[in-house]
Formats: C-alpha cells, sequence, structure tokens
C-alpha cells in the first residue's frame, strides 16, 4: 500500500518515530495530487509553497520534541469554507472572486497549532447548498468510485480527496448531512459533532443555529483524534459550549457489550434503496454478534424532517447571506445604474441557481404574512423533533440508521429537481435540527461497487459512544480498508 | 376646531464602553475612516459577535433607573435590510422579546407640573457605519467609514404620552438627565451620542383615536427637536384643516428651513424580516445581577434635587439648576463638605461661577477653579479680608490666571482693609475735603452717607471693610 | 397558501436579486413545489409549543469590556471592491 494510504494515527507513528518526515509525507500526497487531482477535482487551491514551509516547521518540533500532537506533520486539507488568513477563501461561489480574509478560522488555528499541514482548500455546493458538489460555481468533484457519479456534498471534494488519498484526513462542515452523506458516497468516515463542540468562528456561515464542523477521514480513530484537537470552548463563538473535551480516541476499546441500539421505523421507508437496505440490516446482526442489543425506536416527526430543514436553513441563510452585497470584498458588478443596481447586479452575478432559490424561499418564509406558517411552525416542529430524539434516548444507547437513502447517484441527475436532490438528506437532517451527534462509517458497496454509508446517532454531548459504536463495527468488517480503483482518474479509462 | 398633538419619542443612545457592542474595536470619537474595526464590525464571512458585559449592564442600569421590568430572558434578533453602511445586510437588535418594557420618566411641564411619560421599551442594539456624500474623488461615488459600526447603542422608546414640542424637549432632557448621572452615554447630541427620532400625530382635542403618524428623522439639537415638531404638528393641522390626509412616511427635518420633508420613499415597502438571532445566545440576567446592579446606581436627578432641598434647605429653584448635572451637583457638595454654608455656596456657585463658565465658554469639568479654591475664596469674603465686590473681582481674576484666591489678593493688594486707625485717616480727609455735604449731612440728609461710603471706597480701591467704614462715618459726621 | 409571480418578483426585491422573466418562471414553479411540500407542516399540532432556535443550554457569554487592536487600514480595506483613500467606495446614495 502507498504511504499516502495509510490511516492518520499509523503515520503519526511514522513520523513521531522518525521513519518518514512531514516533507516527505507531503510532497507524497502533493504528488498524488498532480495525478489524480486534474480529473477528480476535489481542491480549488493546492496550497504548495505554505504547506512545504509548515511541514519543515512540523519536521523540527518532531525533531525537538516540542509539542507534539498526533496531527503534527499531518497533511489535512480543508473545505473551502473555513477562512485561511491569506489564502483565498470561496466557499465554492464567485461573489467571493479575491476575498482572501484577513484572519484564520478557529478551526483552522487550532490544526495549526498541533502542527498540521494545511495542503489545500476543498470543493464544495456554493456555500455548503447542495447535495452533490455539483452546484460549486467552479466545477464538480468526481466520485473516486465512479467518475460518472457525484460524491455527494456539499463536503464532495472533502471526502472524495480523503477517498483517494489526496490527504490524511480533511474538515468539513455538516448543515444538514454534509459531511456525513459525502462520506457514505466516497466510502469514509465522517463526523459531526454536537452542535457547539467545534467553533463556528470563520467558518463561512450557511445556517447557523445548524452548521457544524467535523473531520472526515478513513477510520473512525482518525476522526476521535482529530476532534479532540479541534474542538472545545471558544471565546469568540457565542454558542460554542463550555463542555469538556475528551480524549476520545482512549475509549475505543472495541467492547460495546450490551450496548443499546435504537433503530427508527420511521428510517426504514419505501424508497430506500434495497442494497442500502441490505447493508444496514447486515451491519446490525454483525452489532448484535458483538454483543449490542438492538431496540426499536420511535422517531414520529422523521417525514417532517426535510420540511422544517428546508424552511429554517433558507431563512438563517438569507441572512447571513446578504453581507455579499458588493460593498466589503469579493464580486462587484456595477454598470453604473446606481447603488440597488450594483447590489443586484452583484448578487445576480455572483450566486448560482441553487443559492438564489434558497435565498427566496428562506426571504418568503421570514416575510410578513407567512413568518408564523413557516419559518416559526418550523421551528415548532423542530422542538418536537428535538423531544422525539430525547424521547428515543430513554430506550437506547445510540440510533442506528442509512445515511443516504440511495448510493452515490449520476452528475446531473438530480439538478433538474430540487426536491429530489433536498430529500437525499432525509436521513441526515434531523441530527442537525436536535444538534446531537452523528456518524457515517462505511458499511458495503453494492453489485457496481458504490460505497454504502452507517449512520450512528448520539445524545447531545455523547460523541464517545457513537465513536465506540462506529469503531468496533469498523474493526469487525473490512469495508473501511477498501480504497477506490484510480486508474480511471489516471485517465486509464 | 382645536388639535392636539400625540408624539412619542425614539431615543438611541451611544454607551460608554470601551469596546463596541460584538467586537474589541474601540469606541474612540473622531478617528480617521476605517481604522477601528475588524473582521467582525465589517461583516467578513464567518464571523460571529460576542456580547459585551460592559454594554448589558449599562442597559440595565438604564432600565432600572426609568423603573422598567427587566425581563429574564432576552432575545438578540435580525433586522434584515440592505444598505451600504450595514456591513451584514442586518442590524442586530432586540425584537419582540426586548431587555426591559413598561418604565417611565417624570418630566417637568412647562407650567412647572410633573408630567410622567411612560417607556414603552429598552433594546439593546449596534450602530450602522456612517456614510460620507460628496467627499470623495468622483461625484457620482458615496464613501462608508465603518468605524461607528458595532458601536453599542440602546434605544428608549416612549409611549405616545407627549402632547406638545416643550413636552418633547422637556422628556429629552430628563432622559438625558438620567444618560449623564449614571455615566452610560455622554449625551452629545451634535456627535450623535445621542439621537431622537419622533412619532407625531395630531387629532381633535378630547378624541381618542390616534391620528395617522409620520416619524421625523434628524433632530440633533434640543432646539431642532422643538422646531421640527412645531413645523410637523402644524403642517398636519394645515393638512386637516384643508380636508388633506395625512400620509404614514418617514420625514427629515431640515435645519436650514426649519422644515420637514418626506424622504424618498423606496419602490417598496419595508419587510425587516426579524428572527430570532442564532449567533447569539437568549441574554439571561438573574435577579442577583440586576440587584447588584442596582445598589450601585447612583441618586439621579429628582431624587437629589429633593435632597439638597431638604438637608441643604435650598429653595427649589437652586436645587433645581444645581441638580441639572452630576458634575455640577458633585462639585456643589465638595464646597460644601470644605465650607459649611450651602446657601452662600449655592449663591455663588449660581450667580458668579456659572456665568464665568459661560462666559469663557468652558464646561464645568475644564474650570480652572476647583472647589477647593472656590470655597477658599469664600472663606476670605467671610473672614473679612475681602468684600464681595473684591471677591468677585478676584474670582474673576482666578479663572483668567488659574492662580488662587490668597495670591491674587497678595499680588494687587487687594486684603481688605480693617484697621480702624488706618480707616480713620480717609474718613477724616474725606470729611475735611467735603465740608458743604457733611453740612448738609448734619442738616438731616442723611441719606448721604451713601456718598461718603463710596469716597471712601474709592479712595481705597475698595479694600475698606464695608461695616467698618459705615460705623466711623456715622460716629465721624455725629 | 400558493406562491405567484408577483410574490417571487417582491422577494427578489427584498432579496435584491435581478431576476430575468424566465427566471421568474422558473423560480415560481420550483418554490410553488416546494413549498407545496412543507405544506405538510400545517397538519402537525403545536399548540403551546415553544420555536426552537437554540439547540444548546443557555450559558452566560459575555465579553470583557476591553479594547483589542482592530485590522491595519490597509487589510481592512485590501478586499474592498472599490475604494476611495480610506473609504470603501459605492455608487452615489441619494437620500
Amino acid at each position: 500500500m502507498d504511504v499516502v494510504e495509510l490511516n492518520g494515527w499509523e503515520l503519526a507513528e511514522k513520523l513521531k518515530g522518525g521513519e518518514i518526515t512531514s516533507r516527505a509525507l507531503t510532497e507524497a500526497y502533493l504528488e498524488r495530487i498532480d495525478a489524480i487531482d486534474g480529473r477528480l477535482r476535489a481542491y480549488i487551491t493546492v496550497c504548495r509553497e505554505e504547506a512545504l514551509r509548515q511541514a519543515d516547521e512540523a519536521d523540527r518540533r518532531l525533531r525537538e520534541k516540542e509539542g507534539i500532537t498526533p496531527l503534527t506533520g499531518m497533511p489535512v486539507a480543508l473545505k473551502d469554507i473555513f477562512s485561511t488568513k491569506g489564502i483565498k477563501t470561496t466557499c465554492g461561489s464567485r461573489i467571493l472572486e479575491g476575498y482572501i480574509p484577513p484572519f484564520d478560522a478557529t478551526v483552522v488555528e487550532r490544526l495549526k497549532g498541533a502542527g498540521a499541514v494545511i495542503i489545500g482548500k476543498l470543493n464544495m455546493d456554493e456555500f455548503a447548498m447542495g447535495s452533490s458538489t455539483e452546484n460549486s460555481a467552479f466545477f464538480p468533484t468526481l466520485n473516486p468510485w465512479d467518475p460518472g457519479r457525484v460524491p455527494g456534498g456539499s463536503s464532495g471534494g472533502s471526502a472524495a480527496a480523503v477517498s483517494s488519498a489526496e490527504c490524511v484526513l480533511s474538515i468539513g462542515t455538516d448543515t444538514g448531512g454534509s459531511i456525513r452523506q459525502p462520506a457514505a458516497l466516497c466510502g469514509v468516515v465522517g463526523l459531526k459533532p454536537t452542535y457547539g463542540l467545534v467553533s463556528r468562528y470563520g467558518m463561512i456561515a450557511f445556517a447557523s443555529s445548524l452548521d457544524q464542523a467535523g473531520p472526515i477521514a478513513r477510520c473512525v480513530r482518525d476522526c476521535a483524534i482529530t476532534l479532540t484537537l479541534i474542538a472545545g470552548r471558544d471565546p469568540k463563538d457565542s454558542t460554542s459550549l463550555h463542555a469538556p473535551v475528551h480524549e476520545y480516541e482512549s475509549h475505543l476499546d472495541g467492547n460495546i457489550k450490551g450496548m443499546k441500539i435504537g433503530i427508527p421505523e420511521e428510517y426504514f421507508i419505501e424508497g430506500l434503496h434495497p442494497e442500502v437496505e441490505k447493508a444496514v440490516g447486515e451491519s446490525i446482526r454483525v452489532l448484535e454478534g458483538l454483543g449490542a442489543e438492538c431496540v426499536e425506536v420511535s422517531l414520529p416527526h422523521t417525514e417532517y424532517a426535510v420540511s422544517v430543514y428546508y424552511l429554517v436553513a433558507t431563512s438563517e441563510a438569507s441572512s447571513n447571506l446578504a453581507r455579499y452585497d458588493g460593498v466589503k470584498y469579493g464580486l462587484r458588478v456595477d454598470e453604473g445604474g446606481g447603488l440597488l443596481d450594483m447590489y443586484k447586479l452583484t448578487r445576480d452575478r455572483g450566486f448560482g441557481a441553487e443559492v438564489k432559490r434558497r435565498i427566496m424561499l428562506g426571504t418568503y418564509s421570514l416575510s410578513a404574512g407567512y413568518y408564523e406558517a413557516y419559518y416559526r411552525k418550523a421551528s415548532q416542529v423542530r422542538t418536537l423533533m428535538k423531544r422525539d430524539f430525547e424521547e428515543a434516548f430513554r430506550m437506547c444507547d445510540v440510533i442506528l440508521t442509512p445515511t443516504s437513502p440511495t448510493p452515490a447517484f449520476r452528475l446531473g441527475e438530480r439538478l433538474s429537481d430540487p426536491l429530489t436532490m433536498y430529500l437525499s438528506d432525509i436521513f441526515t437532517i434531523s441530527c442537525n435540527l436536535a444538534g446531537i451527534p452523528g456518524i457515517s462509517v462505511p458499511c458495503g458497496f453494492t453489485e457496481e461497487g458504490l460505497p454504502l454509508g452507517l449512520q450512528f446517532l448520539g445524545r447531545f454531548l455523547d460523541e464517545i459512544s457513537i465513536l465506540k459504536v462506529a469503531h468496533a463495527y469498523e474493526e469487525a468488517t473490512e469495508w473501511h480498508k477498501k480504497r477506490p480503483p484510480l486508474g480511471k482518474l489516471l485517465g486509464e479509462g | 376646531m382645536e388639535y392636539e398633538a400625540v408624539i412619542g419619542l425614539e431615543v438611541h443612545a451611544q454607551l460608554l464602553t470601551r469596546s463596541k457592542l460584538f467586537c474589541g474595536c474601540s469606541t474612540t470619537f473622531g478617528r480617521p475612516p476605517n481604522t477601528q474595526v475588524c473582521p467582525v464590525c465589517l461583516g467578513m464571512p464567518g464571523v460571529l459577535p460576542v456580547i459585551n458585559e460592559k454594554a448589558v449592564e449599562y442597559a440595565i442600569r438604564m432600565a432600572l433607573a426609568t423603573d422598567c421590568r427587566i425581563n429574564h430572558r432576552s432575545v438578540f434578533a435580525r433586522k434584515n435590510y440592505f444598505y451600504p453602511d450595514l456591513p451584514k445586510g442586518y442590524q442586530i437588535s432586540q425584537y419582540d422579546e426586548p431587555l426591559a418594557e413598561a418604565g417611565h420618566i417624570d418630566t417637568e411641564t412647562p407650567d412647572g407640573r410633573t408630567k410622567r411619560v411612560g417607556i414603552t421599551r429598552i433594546h439593546i442594539e449596534e450602530d450602522a457605519g456612517k456614510l460620507l456624500h460628496g467627499e470623495g474623488d468622483d461625484e457620482a461615488s458615496s464613501l462608508v467609514d465603518f468605524n461607528r459600526a458595532g458601536m453599542p447603542l440602546i434605544e428608549i422608546v416612549s409611549e405616545p404620552h407627549i402632547s406638545s414640542p416643550e413636552e418633547a424637549v422637556s422628556y429629552l432632557k430628563a432622559l438625558r438627565d438620567i444618560l449623564l448621572y449614571l455615566e452610560i452615554c455622554d449625551g452629545n447630541m451634535q456627535e450623535g451620542s445621542l439621537r431622537c427620532d419622533a412619532n407625531v400625530s395630531v387629532r381633535p382635542k378630547g378624541t381618542k383615536e390616534f391620528g395617522t403618524k409620520t416619524e421625523v428623522k434628524n433632530m440633533n439639537s434640543f432646539k431642532f427637536l422643538k422646531d421640527a415638531l412645531t413645523y410637523e404638528i402644524a403642517r398636519q393641522i394645515g393638512l386637516m384643516e384643508g380636508g388633506e390626509r395625512v400620509v404614514q412616511e418617514t420625514r427629515l427635518f431640515e435645519p436650514s428651513t426649519g422644515r420637514t420633508r418626506s424622504m424618498r420613499t423606496k419602490e417598496e415597502a419595508h419587510d425587516y424580516r426579524y428572527f430570532p438571532e442564532p449567533d447569539l445566545l437568549p441574554l439571561v440576567l438573574e435577579d442577583e445581577e440586576i440587584e447588584a446592579i442596582g445598589v450601585m446606581l447612583p441618586e439621579l436627578p429628582a431624587q437629589k434635587k429633593t435632597r439638597f432641598m431638604e438637608e441643604y434647605g435650598l429653595p427649589s429653584y437652586d436645587a433645581g439648576i444645581l441638580t441639572s448635572s452630576k458634575r455640577l451637583a458633585d462639585f456643589y457638595e465638595e464646597c460644601v463638605g470644605l465650607f459649611n454654608e450651602p446657601k452662600t455656596v449655592s449663591n455663588w456657585i449660581m450667580s458668579e461661577l456659572l456665568r464665568l463658565l459661560k462666559e469663557h465658554n468652558i464646561s464645568m469639568e475644564e474650570s480652572p477653579v476647583g472647589a477647593e479654591r472656590f470655597t477658599a475664596l469664600l472663606k476670605l469674603l467671610k473672614g473679612g479680608r475681602i468684600s464681595g465686590k473684591i471677591a468677585k473681582e478676584v474670582l474673576e481674576e482666578m479663572f483668567a490666571t488659574g492662580k488662587d484666591a490668597e495670591a491674587i489678593i497678595e499680588e494687587k493688594g487687594l486684603s481688605q482693609i480693617s484697621d480702624e486707625s488706618e480707616l480713620l485717616q480717609v474718613v477724616d480727609r474725606i470729611i475735611a475735603d467735603n465740608p458743604e455735604n457733611v453740612e448738609r449731612y448734619r442738616a438731616g440728609k442723611t441719606k448721604l452717607l451713601g456718598f461718603f461710603v463710596g469716597e471712601v471706597m474709592k479712595a481705597t480701591r475698595g479694600k475698606a471693610n464695608p461695616q467698618l467704614v459705615n460705623r466711623l462715618l456715622k460716629e465721624r459726621l455725629g | 397558501m400558493s406562491i405567484t409571480r408577483r410574490d417571487v418578483e417582491h422577494i427578489a426585491e427584498l432579496s435584491r436579486l435581478a431576476l430575468t422573466e424566465e427566471e421568474v418562471s422558473l423560480y415560481t414553479e420550483q418554490l410553488k413545489k416546494i413549498l407545496h411540500y412543507v405544506e405538510k407542516l400545517s397538519s402537525v399540532d403545536t399548540r403551546d409549543i415553544e420555536p426552537t432556535t437554540y439547540t444548546i443550554p443557555l450559558q452566560r457569554r459575555r465579553r470583557r469590556d476591553e479594547v483589542s487592536p482592530s485590522l491595519p487600514p490597509e487589510e481592512a480595506l485590501k478586499n474592498a471592491p472599490e475604494r476611495d483613500k480610506d473609504c470603501f467606495k459605492v455608487p452615489r446614495i441619494i437620500e
């Protein structure tokens, strides 16, 4: 196996032991990027020079044994939603054309502080609005397992880059499934922590009450390690939790005997892809084989999740995206028609179709006469959904569901039909609305060889249980060890 | 028909915090454009607000001082609209769950009665930046300075309990006094630290229903507030008498003409789409916190006035003037502490000190004569070293030179002559020089005593002890 | 409640988006479909149910009133699409 395909924790041992240098490792990843990213297109920006500089600094730290963390010297990549000082940050949008943040997001600060090497910025649906990365203003990213298919979204670049070993791990964001769904579609692990566990400062907002950053990696252990390093209270984020950050990795002992796993009947619906259903069914048996106890639970308001989500998220987004007005940064289109005209032209040319659609839906939902029926009503049903989880978690420790109702779909397949696209998130959305943590792990492949994902949801701030069960499952299966065939991306297919 | 005006004021007060409401940028006024900005107050992508604890404390002070009910849970909301001075495309404010509600301020009406004006609500919000027109290189542009963006404000909304321009001014003055007493706002209307908008309508006197209201903006002095309201009320009455209707709109006061004019209404009605600000948790205030702030609250103008009347035996007029600013009241009390003759101190402050401050166009804080020096002068007067007339001269000199009274008296030889033998020589000389008047006096024209006193004073350049001069003259003139 | 072209034009105006006739038609149709889908919320009984905006427990989050450095002026204006000396420049506004 190529060194770039090793897991992060394995590489950490090699770096610490001096078996490999961060520079060599970083160069290896840059080579992988050079080899395949021309077709895969996971990266919007590759930070070659900065990365090598950071790698040299990490090597010095490693040599002098100065504040070494499991990420010291590790090439990681960021969804292009995180502000990076001095490095262009696009959020997948034309409207941020030319924008270079004068500050680092807290997550970026923490990664740098831990000695990680920031190797580049990854493609995404514009403003994280989408489930396929086709809404990127620049180009779609391909699925490493099948270049004719989408990698999922909105953190599609982040999942594809990890899957194809263009970085050790990446940091994505998840508003309604944007970490977990692409992780599932690309055959990697994606963790969305509890809302407020990881600082949102410097992470470009889509829907502020739902957005949360988290790691995407090739194994559960890497996610656990990364979470410990990026989580924790941030004085710059009023919604960041004053909660203890655990050494999550130390809880990954493979022992889930007696753990109660809830299976919500509402998630096994019509329209669920038969191969997804089969894989999830088999994984339940694997978990039972490990001594877990599966119980049926009910989340009765699940059918409203997509509606609640699209009203709440778009309402917040319509306001969050008002700052892109051509005045302070980014694109300005001014044809001399005055201020109002400048606003409209800038926003019309700067935003893509999906973003505009959501701004309009959100504006409508907040506007006079509709607020009660839409935004407020959705927020009330959100309360009921949160209560559903509280009830369900009386019966079980974690909840198991499929991550996505289908495997990766074909490029272009759902572009013309927003509603069907929205339904791709049907299993991941509730978790964000309730603010609880969720993780997706590989749980099999379709006959065509497309990866499938299994989702575990946990209680508020109980990352330990979902990491533990995901890890035990991973240990008991081989799915996560499979790597995509890169031949097609090298131009051989 | 007789009409009456119905007026409510919306007052924005900038809080005297060191840093902005949601970020650490300085609040210093008058710095070069865009030097007090950061990613947060520029609304850069991904930034988040964290509220300034001092702003919360100051807002609570105002709420307590105006007897508001403070909500234990208040919610920040986004007010959405596009304008180049609004960096995020929304203003963080409070909407349906404000910090405080249902208070009042007692004001004095022009005829001296006390009138209670209700406070609907007090809430915290951030200020917008500043637009500069016609200052750029090309005429077709406006410029934006974001130094003011994110400055902490409280908005104090009154009930429509005000019925004349004079009452509005008196309400705003009372409100400003409270802000100054609380030391939470500098009250400077020219610099915009205190801003006032008015909702104005008129109705036939005695009726209950409200007429259509207009919102009048841009009144940055008490005078402009009065002028704008006077004009607007007359305008509305004029419309009604002419059978026309008042249009609900925002009107701008123009100081140059003394009129209000309609602001160009946008092609769309405003729809601010308020919703709870997801980036800020609701503000939770426990009783203990509110009580702790309440305990530290200073005495307010009305309370202080009553106390001055009781404690120092001052007439209402004196007490009112002396408590019109906290600085002045503090100065007065400091003086009384050093020289325990409350009425004398009051007289000298009101008739002399305030006049000199006005003449020199300086504020109490800038006064070169502190309490120590001021009372030292009054002590010299009381001890007979100088006469009242001389004391006034000395005070003027103190103002002009910054020296203390003793030095000036010494330097200019202004010490009062109380030496009987020395004065007697002068008295005798005056008597000798004016034989005719002496004769007339002795013939019963005792009013001429004043003439002799004047002559003695003239001869001594005002330094003679007046009581002594009187006695000696009477003795000598028999 | 069904969304009309006029509604779409109104919200486009509120959102400061310039839409072509075709876009108005397209968005009207798409939003109609989406709004029809979310209409199912009206069947949920939400009497006396408080809305949820915050999923985390209320905590005291306030900043000390301390001044921290602002951006150097060049940094503040570096991203400005147009500037005039030390200010951001916008098309002239008439009040």
